[in-house]
């Protein structure tokens, strides 16, 4: 498999109002392959947002260098579309033109065409017309995974996409997402501080330290979807990445 | 059952004011001051002439070009200010030190500039209405959440679709409370402007009535009106509220 994104030796630091500098990152690198779903676990404020934003391109780091599919990202594109739990679905517009409105420079068909297909592959194609408030929180999140995939992209950052959401739905979501990935894969880095959720989605786990931030263990899963959490080996790979965490004692 | 009379307790403090009104008339035996029921045969009166829609449709007419003049300054400016660091830098403490100059300030100028036509009383209105549409709709920019912009961004929208299809719509709710005010000023101005020198709308009247032989059922009858034309006014706007695309501000 080819590697989509590439992060090289890559520092960030912020400065503080006293003037101090609160470093982040510290020379990471990792590299994530076509396709592939990576998680990214670790204590809350390690900065996993952070490498989201500088993956994305949303901020640049200091020193080292980030690419996509061999090109340094300068800044953010819809090649690659970031996802938060905050939701960024444009609420003054219905679900259908969120979808078409971001599908600049196509041709009317195109855009009828793939805006039709994705509220589909998220279930809402009766939902066309209803306003982001008229929708639940599943299905606002289903929408944002729609508007995002309508571009094409080549690749989802998600940063606690599920976060707001109740245990039911997020459960839902997972499958969905699993679903969607089996008819249209995408390059996606995912953070979360849900390790069940990591281990039922994630082709590799990245176990991170505190700040600044290291990669302190690569866990490859191996299970087959669907994934069970009740799995002997999904149990003791559950209670190891806790233990990596410092959440439970050896 | 407190909803019925939640319900109803606008009609009746209404009632309660009018028939106050009517005992303080009575008891004082005043022969200057109108009573409510000289009032509505005032305006009677007035309506048989057909001269109060023709002060009803100038002033009216006066608020409409004031205040979608103002509307098209300064929502353009205030999304201007609200964007662009610099421009607001630049042009906000003039905003702010012509803004607390009441507008009845200008007439002398108006006058001067404009002469006694409609267009010194159409300049008042809009010069009057335009600062809190300018303020509302800065606020309303600076407080558009940072993740629409952020998405506007990811899916590579710029420039002036990104003002006009995000940040507009984003602040569309603040700007909408801008105009409601910017009309009740407006609403408010057209009286002040009309008293100086013309020969028609509300505010003449009410001069005009004082003036030709202390005609105080008309000079009630024209405040009466006005109150009635801007409460109305106020229900309209309150609609666009409602509307989807702004709505949602209010929901979440």
């Amino acid at each position: 498999m080819s590697v989509d994104i590439e992060a090289r030796d890559v520092w960030k630091s912020y400065q503080l109002d006293d003037g101090e500098a609160l470093p982040v990152l510290e020379g990471l690198s990792l590299t994530v392959a076509q396709h592939e779903l990576v998680a990214l676990v670790g204590p809350s404020g390690c900065g996993k947002s952070t490498l989201l934003d500088l993956l994305a391109g949303f901020q640049r780091p200091d020193r080292g260098s980030i690419a996509f599919a061999g090109h340094r990202v300068e800044r953010p594109s819809p090649k690659g579309i970031l996802i938060t739990q905050k939701g960024a679905v444009f609420p003054w517009i219905s679900a259908w033109r969120n979808l078409t409105f971001v599908l600049d420079g196509l041709s009317e068909d195109e855009r009828t065409g793939r805006a039709r297909h994705y509220l589909e592959l998220v279930g809402l194609q009766d939902f066309g017309s209803a306003f982001p408030h008229q929708l639940s929180g599943g299905m606002l999140q289903r929408l944002e995974l729609a508007r995002a995939l309508v571009v094409k992209p080549d690749a989802l950052y998600m940063d606690e996409p599920f976060g707001s959401l109740d245990a039911l739905t997020r459960l839902r979501m997972r499958q969905e997402l699993l679903r969607i990935r089996r008819e249209e894969p995408q390059t996606t880095v995912l953070v979360t501080h849900d390790v069940d959720e990591a281990i039922a989605l994630a082709d590799r786990i990245f176990v991170l330290s505190e700040r600044p931030m290291k990669i302190k263990r690569i866990v490859e899963i191996r299970i087959d979807h669907p994934r069970s959490m009740a799995d002997p080996s999904a149990v003791a790979l559950k209670a190891s990445i806790l233990r990596d965490l410092g959440a439970i004692n050896e | 059952m407190p909803s019925r009379l939640s319900r109803v307790s606008p009609y009746l403090v209404v009632a309660i004011l009018i028939a106050a009104w009517w005992a303080a008339v009575r008891v004082s035996g005043t022969r200057i001051f109108p009573g409510p029921w000289d009032v509505v045969l005032g305006v009677i009166s007035l309506a048989k002439e057909g001269v109060l829609v023709h002060h009803i449709a100038a002033s009216l007419m006066r608020v409409a070009v004031g205040y979608f003049g103002a509307v098209a300054l300064a929502i353009p400016l205030g999304v201007a200010m609200g964007w662009y660091p610099p421009i607001y830098r630049a042009l906000n403490p003039v905003i702010q030190m012509l803004r607390p100059i009441s507008p009845i300030a200008w007439i002398p100028l108006a006058i001067l500039w404009f002469g006694v036509g409609n267009t010194s009383p159409i300049f008042l209105i809009l010069l009057s209405s335009f600062f809190p549409m300018v303020v509302g709709t800065i606020a309303g920019v600076h407080s558009v959440e940072q993740q629409y912009i952020r998405a506007a961004e990811n899916f590579g929208i710029t420039g002036m679709k990104l003002l006009r299809d995000v940040v507009v719509p984003a602040a569309m709710a603040q700007i909408v409370t801008g105009m409601r005010i910017g009309l009740g000023v407006a609403w408010l101005v057209v009286v002040a402007a009309e008293m100086v020198a013309i020969d028609s709308g509300l505010g003449y009247l009410i001069i005009d009535s004082r003036n030709a032989g202390n005609r105080y059922d008309l000079v009630v009858a024209a405040m009466v009106i006005i109150g009635v034309i801007g409460f109305c006014l106020d229900v309209l706007m309150r609609r666009m509220e409602l509307v989807d695309s702004v709505r949602w501000r209010y929901v979440r």
